[in-house]
């Protein structure tokens, strides 16, 4: 791996987070380079979209920092976040707004303007396939299509940070393809992080990926050193094995 | 500023994308119009002033406003989008900025849609303009300091109904903090409090501007208790975002 000269884009230490007695991440500690694609692995429950959220700046943890581009994402919040492209749990999107309102919306919001408001979100659309639905209020869309609003939504900045939650949850096959083409395609120049449960996806566009259970990590390595764990070389039963021994 | 401006926009424009608008104005204008008229004797009284208009709209105030404030953050929560929202390069002291002004401007915009009583009065009489216009500026406050206690309540919870109730009672309380129900039954009891009830009442400091009397400690009053409610919106938004 040549990741060890990339800058350090995402940087996670620590991270705890309680609610009550209940420890949902407990001590999770990892970077991210750019040029890399961490695939978050976990059972549903394991901490992963509370992981992403404080990585976010979303939640506030009860330990540890997380920073994106040398920016802490609870101190200096909004310099993180301009930085961020991120897809919440859900993909979700203000159901009244059509697609170019939302999309506008968002874009003012990260400071463009004029000429190159237009253009940012033209070539967001363009990436996410939604020409033909611009002027639908988004609660008329398919599932399919307001995940990839709130995938436009992250992409609108061309942020340096991606991180998307479930970003293929919902789709199709043939839009599943086309989401992790994207990805691949924008791998070199970000540190993305996504979130899934589909085995396949780690596969077919991650770099590296960790697993999480029961709120702590249990395996941090790239997919074909998680396949060599065990004797079938299925990544299927590698995560059975790892996330049943943990809970 | 600028973000204050967009999240403005947005929302304002949310309205009317929706039957919101629509529906909550023909019902404002309904029901304002029903009880000037009928209650209040707006006619009967023969004279050339807006009174019995005026002596109403706190309460239908009260009652409507909450019916905007509620949705405010209570559905941002229940949609996820406040997670959306929050992880856009905004601070939360914008975004409640933002939401507060456009759910205040809107309430603007149904009041000035009782423009007809204006006109009435002045083809009928001739009214003192200057204690009408006195008397829209105090309905404006009037509704500035309900929505921004409804926005506050509606912070706390992703259900609507907790948050129009809660809206309308802690309302309803700072409308008849002044009344001798509270002020008798506080002087009885503990004599400070009703001292503080009849300084924080706010139809008490409406009736200052019906009567034509625009003060300045009735504008640092509402612009006090605006702040108050808005910052404790911004705390509560910090510390439940997530929740």
């Amino acid at each position: 791996m040549s990741a060890a000269d990339r800058p350090v884009l995402i940087e996670i230490t620590g991270l705890t987070k309680r609610f009550g007695s209940f420890t949902a991440v407990d001590d999770v500690t990892f970077s991210v380079a750019r040029g890399e694609v961490l695939g978050f692995l976990g059972p549903n429950g394991a901490g992963k979209s509370t992981t992403m959220r404080m990585l976010a700046g979303f939640m506030i943890p009860t330990a540890g920092t997380a920073s994106i581009c040398g920016h802490d994402v609870q101190g200096g919040g909004v310099a993180a976040r301009r930085v961020l492209g991120f897809l919440p749990e859900g993909a979700p999107t203000y159901p009244e707004m059509t697609v170019t309102g939302f999309l506008t919306f968002c874009a003012k919001v990260r400071g463009f303007v004029g000429r190159e408001l237009a253009q940012r979100v033209e070539h967001a659309v363009e990436l996410t396939r939604l020409g033909g639905v611009l002027l639908q209020p988004v609660e008329t869309l398919s599932k399919g299509f307001k995940r990839r609003v709130g995938l436009a939504q992250a992409l609108l900045h061309d942020p340096p940070v991606l991180v998307l939650d479930e970003p293929t949850d919902g789709l199709d096959p043939n839009q599943k393809h086309e989401v992790r083409a994207l990805i691949a395609q924008m791998a070199p120049h970000k540190a993305i992080v996504i979130s899934t449960h589909i085995l396949e996806e780690v596969d077919a566009v991650c770099s590296r990926a960790i697993i999480i259970a029961a709120g702590r990590v249990v395996a941090d390595e790239t997919p074909a050193e998680l396949q060599r764990r065990h004797p079938s070389g299925k990544l299927d039963d590698v995560f059975r094995r790892l996330t049943m021994e943990a809970a | 500023m600028r973000n204050v401006f967009i999240i403005f926009e947005r929302e304002l424009g949310g309205y009317f994308a929706t039957p919101v608008a629509s529906v909550f104005i023909v019902i404002f204008l309904v029901l304002q119009g029903a009880l000037t008229f009928n209650l209040g004797g707006f006619f009967d009284r023969g004279q050339a002033d807006l009174n019995p208009f005026f002596t109403f709209i706190p309460w239908v105030f009260l009652l409507l406003v909450p019916a905007i404030t509620m949705r405010l953050w209570a559905e941002e929560r229940r949609l996820g989008t406040i997670e959306l929202l929050l992880t856009l390069p905004i601070t939360q002291t914008q975004a409640v900025l933002g939401k507060f002004l456009a759910a205040w401007a809107f309430c603007a915009i149904a009041l000035l849609l009782t423009f007809p009583f204006v006109i009435t009065v002045n083809i009928l009489g001739q009214p003192d303009n200057g204690v009408i216009a006195s008397g829209y500026v105090g309905s404006l406050l009037v509704a500035g300091a309900f929505l921004s206690v409804g926005s506050a309540l509606s912070a706390l919870t992703k259900n609507q109904v907790i948050a129009f109730v809660l809206a309308v009672a802690v309302c309803f309380v700072f409308a008849v903090a002044s009344y001798p129900v509270v002020t008798d039954f506080l002087s009885r009891n503990t004599p400070a409090l009703a001292e503080i009830a009849r300084r924080i009442a706010v139809i008490d400091r409406f009736q200052d501007f019906t009567r034509g009397v625009v003060s300045l400690r009735d504008l640092i009053f509402f612009a006090t208790f605006i702040g108050f409610w808005l910052f404790l919106n911004a705390v509560i938004v910090e510390q439940r975002k997530a929740d």
